[in-house]
């Protein structure tokens, strides 16, 4: 375990190291967040005159959490993009031939995501405060968002370093981004599901994500309600990508 | 050659460099498309809010996708005169006797045959999605106009950026600007059912609302000669401002060179 360990660790560390030195790849993850939440929470916040919508806590808290669980897949899309930067430029084969134990590339890829979101929740975290945020929810219910949320970053993480190790190629990223845009634009994201209607509400109901963004919302708002079901959601998809993404490395391995 | 001609070359290279490249055709297509079809599904309630002008979200955010696909026009725009400059090719061609000017209006053809044709095929999208335009057979065509003088406008501070960093990477650098000014705009509501003052406040100041609501206004309002004045005006503005200073961006470029 301890070849496993240090491979991640190591592998982290650089990832971690280039982003939080080069403005270019850090500035993107920390402000596209801050932006969309900005424009839907400031420019939308009419829409919670709408009949129907319910949420206690306001628009801003509504949006927050789209936006953290958002910033939290792309974080683990973006590392996705480093690790096919590393097979294009020749790093991870080297990296591949020094491991001892291999798996923990993908421990350690994955590891750096988690870290490249916490600035990202942190920064998205005061600025909603500032902004005025209301939550309802106490310290348990704060933790359980950030945790699910964790798991959605892993699960991010997973299939972009799955989809980078297969290809091998920066131009892959258009794949790696738009099934989780998909994915994510595809839930209620600007109301509740109750007043989605038409094609968007039947593709809402039984997209996964919307059961992230529901029980999400009812942990900010204090009142939890499925939130096992979410976790399950949450914790099934990191688990089935990161074999996903396991079997990539192999595909890496044998592609040499 | 005269003048005529020279452009007639530029633009003629320029239209095929942007038709044989499928990432500028397909996400200018694609994006906007996907992101009119997730956000009118999503606001469609929105119409329920007091005051909402139509109750047609899809028709109050179609506007949307033509000034989206003018902001890719910058990139290509942009982007390829600045590979040009990176090549050595605007060197070469600054040992001929092409007119910067030519080469400049030469080089926005490709801008403004895509925003054309994107024009038409985000009405053409609108229109079979059950979108009826409020202004008629005529306001289609005036829609197209206006949307394709936005798109040289944006084509043109591509350009600019572009001759004046001479970096393709620095042009890209300008689109996440662009797009936060786009999201920053009218574009999701009307500015006077925008809740948050400073939001409404900026929106106000942006000239990108301007833009939008002249597009709309041709498809839920009928002919606003006031909201079509301030687009086509904006455009214009921002066409020949940027014109200018590409103009000048290449007379300091051919002296350096």
């Amino acid at each position: 375990m301890r070849g496993f360990w240090s491979v991640a660790l190591a592998v982290a560390w650089r990832v971690l190291h280039n982003v939080f030195t080069t403005p270019s790849l850090l500035l993107p993850g920390l402000i596209f967040p801050l932006f969309f939440f900005t424009a839907f929470a400031g420019g939308l916040s009419r829409v919670d005159n709408i009949p129907g919508f319910d949420f206690p806590n306001g628009y801003t808290a509504f949006q927050f959490v789209f936006v953290l669980l958002q910033s939290a897949a792309f974080s683990g899309v973006f590392t996705g993009f480093g690790v096919a930067r590393d097979f294009e430029y020749g790093f991870a084969r080297r990296l591949l031939l020094g491991a001892p134990r291999r798996a923990g590339i993908v421990a350690g890829y994955a590891m750096a995501a988690t870290g490249r979101w916490a600035a990202t929740a942190v920064l998205l975290t005061v600025v909603a405060f500032a902004a005025g945020m209301q939550v309802g929810g106490g310290g348990v219910d704060l933790f359980a968002l950030y945790a699910m949320a964790l798991f959605v970053n892993l699960t991010g993480a997973f299939w972009a370093s799955g989809v980078a190790m297969r290809l091998r190629t920066v131009q892959a990223g258009p794949i790696m981004q738009l099934p989780v845009f998909l994915a994510l634009f595809f839930a209620p994201v600007y109301v509740p599901l109750s007043l989605l209607s038409g094609w968007l509400h039947s593709v809402a109901s039984v997209n996964p994500t919307t059961a992230l963004l529901e029980a999400g919302r009812s942990l900010i708002s204090g009142s939890p309600e499925h939130i096992s079901l979410a976790f399950l959601v949450a914790i099934g998809l990191a688990g089935a990508l990161s074999v996903w993404s396991l079997r990539g490395l192999r595909s890496a391995e044998r592609a040499g | 050659m005269s003048t005529f001609a020279q452009v007639g070359q530029i633009a003629r290279r320029s239209v095929l460099r942007t038709a044989r490249q499928p990432a500028n055709i397909i996400f200018p297509f694609v994006f906007p498309t996907a992101l009119l079809a997730v956000t009118s599904a999503g606001l469609s309630s929105a119409t329920k809010i007091p005051g909402f002008p139509t109750d047609s979200f899809l028709a109050f955010f179609l506007a949307f996708p033509f000034i989206q696909g003018a902001l890719f026009a910058t990139m290509n725009a942009g982007t390829d005169l600045a590979r040009d400059i990176q090549t050595g090719f605007l060197n070469r061609l600054a040992l001929t006797p092409l007119r910067g000017g030519a080469l400049i209006v030469g080089q926005l053809a490709g801008v403004a045959t895509l925003g054309f044709v994107q024009s038409v095929y985000y009405l053409t999208v609108g229109l079979i999605i059950g979108v009826r335009l409020a202004s008629g057979v005529t306001g289609a065509a005036v829609l197209i106009i206006l949307a394709t003088v936005i798109a040289i406008a944006f084509g043109s501070l591509g350009a600019f950026f572009a001759l004046r960093t001479g970096s393709g990477e620095a042009v890209q650098g300008l689109f996440p600007l662009l797009f936060v000014g786009l999201f920053l705009s009218s574009m999701n509501l009307p500015r006077n059912l925008i809740e948050a003052d400073w939001f409404r406040i900026v929106a106000t100041f942006n000239p990108i609302s301007y833009l939008i609501e002249g597009l709309r206004s041709l498809i839920i309002a009928g002919w606003d000669w006031q909201a079509l004045a301030l687009a086509f005006g904006f455009a214009a503005l921002l066409a020949i401002g940027s014109l200018t200073a590409a103009t000048w961006a290449l007379t300091l470029r051919l002296t350096r060179t």
